[in-house]
């Protein structure tokens, strides 16, 4: 029989929050809100069993009530809301597991969610509230009043394995038949695929079809990175320049290359990049992307955007031990009218990829230790979840190479339908029917079969139980399987694999992208240990067949054969693509820069982009595994904003050497000067770097790309000339790229995101107890200017705050090293007692959140170096850093820093910050700016400090 | 016993358990990490050991609220074996998703009793005041008044950790019950706010921080709980729970800012020593 127990509490923080919500996202009138859990609960047995169920696992007696078979009666609008079939409950399987505990063998649960929603509420209000807070129609259904339970279906299917025919088809229709099944190919490859089976006399199946056109997508091969493109650009002085470009990931290649420190382990190769930390250990770095399914699906989205980073660390056989994530949105009070139709508002969209990064990092007990927030309403329909994950491994204990006679074994989650096409479905731009037609391509994670695998990995590794390892991610075991098979061929027998349940077709099962696997090439003789391994830890394997040295792949079903494709096909059979690009240098303007006032300031420290995340970061776990150093808000009140994150990976070791990250990203710049852009961001990853005690000679890099559709020339044009940015950047900073990612097509009917180029910085700090951060001023202590502005305004807050029309960026650094070099020197001597670095809002901002974070004063004059003081306090030019440092130390410091370091002023008793203007400046004028601290602290953080 | 072995819990989503180990090593225990397997199979026994700490992290997934799952796991399988632990006064420690499991088990605050169906609960860990998991450093206050034979070394001194969870704030069914366990000695650990300012580094460390109660205010008291309670102990003494992480304050460097002192190594000392 089927049961329907109801469980709720009186005063949830949820329904507060629901309450507090509804006017943000334009649904007035909710007054109040009731919150329950439903369970419906199918089961064989007693009814005091489901009683003792409820007692035992459902139900909280001090808060909580329960009504089984009844239900509470249904005040005000009552809705309901379900996962759709099919879709990752976590919640059910647990109940479910536990109901077997207590001796309930078969119980099935379906879970749903109801809302009481109480206050002077029309339908229409009604169905807003629904959509904007309470469903995701891509994963849940929703009506009003009672939902019938859904459980996933039982009924098995017959395997068919579908030949698809592609013989005598025209362009026309192979474009066709492309879209129809979400292929993504052009005609050229639909061509290239007809002409191999042509010559094999027969039809493609279905699941060899579709296992080229993952492993061909944009998101696996990265056919514009490897395109042959023409460059045409344009320089506002009417100066034309021709580039031609074999590969721009050759050219990022190359600059890391022509560099190769003794310190680089292996830089493009694998899944992520490899770094070494000391002589027993190397560091893995990779920055991610998972940008389509955020937006689709926010927490799912945000969620395995995590859960798939950490598994590329773990595919180097690292022990993830930090997360990072850089997000991009809408402006959050975007009204209705600029909304674009069919997408989720900005706030809507930052709550839920905020809740899935939390979710999954904090499950996995990784701490999240940096990262950035940015604004734009060219990222309204298209945002970008910019995930990372950091690794340790054992020198030399990472091993890639699979042999034949290997076995082909897979560990971690079952298969679903979670995620089919989602390879694909990246490489396309986005409209109005996206969520229609790529519904399914949304997963929801599973953090805690994830930590198992983590679990399972780290021994298996010490213990030497595989010879090679790779992540399931996109693709599924398509891209997995026939990637690590490459060079060997592969033997699949599919039907050994658990499913989540019945009715999956083999190329289904080939292409899910079900979430939290690991495929491992295991020697026969290892087999045994690792499914010790892995049964000590609840962890599901599956031995799927073998490397067998045909250079075949070959895939079963039972008797069906599946797939029987050379790899050489699969791998080396794609045209390369070439394409045009054009990039047109904007005209400059003329700038008039708004008078000073003090309320200017305040303006800035409230302004999105610089005002305090720390509602956001505060959601993260950046404490656990104890190595957390430099965290990300700092000061005794814990809310200054720190440049970047230290961590001793090795806390129980004795080593005092620790690891540094930081990221630098100005996509408003990029606007006007991608190139420009990728010097800039680059530079700002680096002060970042630098401020809190990393040694510039030892910096790892990856790029990410976020851009529109490449096969339009001007967005590609934006992306060469990014590339060539970051080529140039490597040697200029001397500090290669080990790792990078692109993600194009984020574009949504017909408009492109700004061209975002996210840095990430890998370094490290020598002596954590050398590591210093931005809050640690004391009153009396000297301020220093390291560096100049370059006074362009263009891409800066400032441009952005007051419509100044700016479109001249500033200029990036012909030879930035030295600089630093002396800033680090002086940071591991000891002589500074706090560092933060001038970015958004420049030199005043940079000096404010430095009061703030420390609750002192501060008394500086700025030097103007020609420009207006509006100017010379908030344009964002490179290579500056604030320094405070004991009076006592004054020679020290002039002496070091020479010619790059200027004092400005000191820090003060009076709590306030004074910042005057002068074009001498040994001599104090009248303060241009003049704010307390307490107003500081209530712009920046929206609380009375 | 000179290093006594002390048990350290894993089940599936177990997170912060090398954070305890660690701690329990540099307190002078040897740290074993079991997993729950290997219990019910009785590869291990729990009374091989000198004490039990349950650590932090999402116990499976915590998908049926904050520890619920590892609490009935805990009474069907292992519910005498800790009674017995607790009878020969060994100490018992939960922290954060161990404290919420100890319980949802019933062996908080007690009295525990592992036979019986279904736990009488009048007190739980539920969801923030805020409804957010929240990461910050807060300062505890170890009660002058608690019960616990083992913390008695520890008593009205200060412990300066992170707290990092979504549903820590300590409810009781009723006023009184809340008066009563601190006027029965169990409430084990308050939320304080600091008063002094962060002392210059020249300090030597075993200065110590002045406080005085959270009075419900975020964010000292961080999740709302009743008499800002972070922790309590069992009427034995034996079993302490709580929710902040002294485990992440065991090396000075770990502290984020300025003020020297309140160190969470004190509380596995204190915990080593009763298990020897």
């Amino acid at each position: 029989m089927t049961v329907r127990v109801t469980v709720g509490a009186p005063l949830s923080p949820l329904a507060a929050a629901l309450v507090a919500a509804a006017p943000l996202v334009g649904a007035e009138g909710l007054q109040n809100c009731d919150v329950y859990r439903v369970y419906h609960l199918d089961f064989d047995g007693a009814r005091t069993q489901i009683e003792r169920l409820c007692a035992e696992v459902l139900v909280d007696p001090v808060v909580e009530q329960v009504w089984i078979g009844t239900e509470p009666p249904r005040l005000g609008h009552s809705i309901e809301v379900a996962p759709l079939a099919g879709v990752t409950d976590v919640e059910a399987r647990e109940l479910e597991s536990a109901a077997r505990q207590l001796g309930l063998r078969n119980l099935r649960a379906a879970t749903a969610r109801r809302y009481d929603l109480q206050g002077n509420l029309t339908n229409e209000t009604v169905a807003l509230l629904s959509r904007r807070l309470l469903v995701n129609e891509t994963i849940e259904q929703w009506s009003t009043g009672a939902l019938p339970a859904v459980f996933p279906s039982r009924i098995s299917v017959p395997t068919e394995v579908v030949a698809v025919p592609l013989r005598g088809l025209d362009d026309r229709e192979l474009a066709d038949l492309s879209k129809a099944r979400l292929l993504s190919l052009d005609t050229h490859e639909m061509r290239a695929i007809q002409e191999y089976f042509g010559s094999l006399a027969r039809h493609p199946t279905d699941a060899e079809l579709e296992t080229l056109a993952q492993t061909w997508s944009e998101h696996c091969v990265h056919k514009t990175f490897t395109a042959e493109i023409e460059l045409l650009h344009s320089k506002a002085n009417g100066q034309r320049i021709v580039s031609r470009h074999k590969s721009l990931l050759g050219e990022l290649r190359q600059a890391t290359e022509a560099l190769n420190p003794w310190w680089l382990r292996s830089a493009f190769v694998d899944d992520a990049g490899i770094v070494a930390f000391d002589d027993d250990f190397d560091l893995a770095f990779k920055v991610e992307t998972h940008n389509h399914p955020s937006a689709l699906e926010p927490f799912g989205g945000a969620n395995t955007g995590i859960g798939g980073v950490v598994r590329d660390v773990l595919a180097v056989s690292a022990r993830p031990i930090a997360c990072t994530n850089v997000l991009c949105f809408g402006p959050e009070d975007l009204s209705d009218e600029r909304m674009p139709r069919g997408v989720h508002h900005p706030r809507r969209m930052r709550e839920g990829v905020v809740a899935g990064i939390a979710d999954y990092a904090n499950k996995l007990g990784l701490p999240t230790l940096n990262g950035a927030v940015v604004y734009h309403e060219g990222y309204t329909a298209n945002p970008l979840v910019y995930c990372g994950a950091l690794g340790l491994l054992r020198h030399g204990k990472h091993r890639n190479s699979a042999q034949v006679g290997d076995r082909v074994v897979c560990i971690g989650g079952r298969v679903g339908r979670d995620g089919i096409h989602g390879a694909t479905f990246s490489s396309a731009s986005m409209d109005t029917t996206t969520v229609d037609t790529v519904g399914a391509a949304v997963q929801i994670g599973d953090p805690i079969t994830e930590k198992g695998c983590i679990e399972v990995v780290e021994r298996a590794c010490e213990a030497g139980l595989y010879n090679a390892i790779t992540d399931c991610g996109a693709g599924g075991l398509s891209s997995a399987v026939g990637e690590m098979g490459k060079h060997l061929g592969v033997d699949i027998h599919l039907e050994g694999l658990p499913l989540k349940y019945p009715g999956l077709q083999p190329w289904e099962i080939w292409l899910s992208e079900a979430q939290e696997r690991m495929v491992l090439a295991v020697p026969h003789s290892a087999l045994g240990a690792l499914r010790e391994l892995c049964a000590d830890w609840d962890v599901e394997l599956t031995d799927l067949g073998s490397f067998t040295g045909s250079n075949d792949l070959v895939v079963r079903h039972g008797d069906h054969t599946v797939i029987n494709m050379s790899m050489d096909f699969l791998h080396h059979g794609l045209p390369r693509r070439k394409l045009s690009a054009i990039w047109v240098d904007p005209l400059p303007s003329l700038v008039s820069t708004p008078g000073l006032g003090d309320a200017l300031l305040l303006e800035f420290l409230a302004h999105p982009d610089i005002a305090s995340k720390e509602d956001i970061v505060r959601r993260y776990d950046h404490e656990v595994r104890g190595g957390s150093v430099v965290r990300p808000y700092v000061g005794q009140h814990g809310d200054g904003p720190a440049d970047a994150a230290v961590i001793k990976p090795l806390t129980s070791a004795d080593t005092t050497r620790a690891v540094v990250l930081s990221n630098g990203l100005c996509p408003r710049v990029g606007v006007h000067d991608p190139y420009a852009m990728a010097l800039l961001a680059l530079d700002e990853a680096v002060r970042n770097l630098v401020a809190v005690g990393g040694d510039p000679n030892r910096v790892a890099l990856l790029d990410n790309f976020c851009w529109g559709d490449p096969t339009k020339s001007d967005r590609l044009g934006g992306l060469v000339r990014a590339v060539q940015g970051c080529v140039e950047g490597a040697r200029r900073y001397a500090m290669p790229f080990i790792s990078g990612k692109d993600s194009l097509f984020n574009e949504y009917e017909g408009r492109a995101i700004p061209g975002t180029l996210l840095i990430s910085a890998l370094g490290v700090v020598p002596d954590l107890h050398r590591a210093i951060n931005s809050a640690q001023m004391r009153v009396g202590d000297d301020l220093w200017l390291v560096g100049w502005g370059s006074g362009a305004l263009g891409g800066s807050v400032a441009d952005a705050l007051y419509a100044l029309g700016a479109t001249q960026v500033p200029s990036p650094l012909a030879d930035p090293l030295p600089r630093y070099r002396r800033v680090h020197a002086l940071i591991m001597a000891g002589l500074v007692s706090s560092a933060h670095d001038c970015s958004d809002g420049g030199l005043a901002v940079a000096l404010a959140e430095m009061a703030i974070g420390a609750r002192c004063g501060l008394a500086v004059t700025v030097p103007t170096d020609g420009e207006d003081a509006f100017t010379a306090f908030f344009n964002e030019g490179p290579g500056r850093l604030v320094l405070s440092a004991p009076r006592h130390n004054r020679d020290a410091l002039a002496a070091s820093l020479g010619r790059f370091g200027r004092l400005i002023g000191a820090a003060t008793a009076d709590e306030l910050i004074s910042i005057a203007a002068s074009n001498d400046h040994a001599e104090r004028s009248t303060p241009s700016i003049s704010i307390s601290l307490a107003e500081a602290v209530l712009a920046f953080t929206k609380r009375i400090g | 016993m000179a290093q006594p072995p002390i048990l350290i819990l894993h089940s599936s989503g177990t997170n912060r358990d090398g954070d305890a180990a660690q701690a329990i090593r540099l307190a002078g225990g040897v740290p074993h990490i079991v997993h729950l397997n290997h219990l019910r199979r009785g590869d291990v026994q729990i009374n091989d050991h000198a004490a039990l700490l349950i650590p932090g992290g999402f116990s499976y997934a915590d998908a049926l609220g904050a520890g619920q799952r590892l609490a009935l796991e805990l009474r069907l399988w292992f519910g005498e074996a800790v009674a017995e632990l607790v009878s020969r006064g060994k100490p018992v420690l939960g922290i954060c998703n161990g404290f919420q499991a100890l319980v949802r088990a019933g062996l908080l605050p007690g009295p525990f009793e592992p036979n019986t169906h279904v736990v009488n609960r009048q007190v739980t860990l539920t969801e923030n005041a805020n409804g957010l998991f929240e990461c910050r450093w807060v300062t505890l206050r170890v009660e002058p008044t608690v019960r616990s034979s083992w913390l008695q070394p520890l008593k009205d001194t200060l412990i300066r950790c992170p707290v990092a969870h979504g549903e820590g704030r300590f409810v009781t069914s009723s006023d009184d019950l809340t008066q009563e366990l601190q006027t029965s000695g169990l409430v084990a650990f308050r939320y304080q706010t600091p008063t002094t300012q962060p002392t210059q580094p020249t300090q030597p460390t075993s200065a110590c921080p002045q406080s005085s109660d959270a009075r419900g205010l975020y964010p000292a008291n961080p999740n709302g709980s009743v008499a800002d309670i972070a922790g309590i102990c069992d009427r034995s003494g034996a079993v302490v729970g709580l929710m902040p992480h002294p485990e992440n304050h065991v090396f000075d460097w770990q502290r984020p800012h300025g003020a020297v002192g309140g160190s969470g190594l004190a509380l596995f000392e204190a915990l080593v020593e009763a298990a020897k």
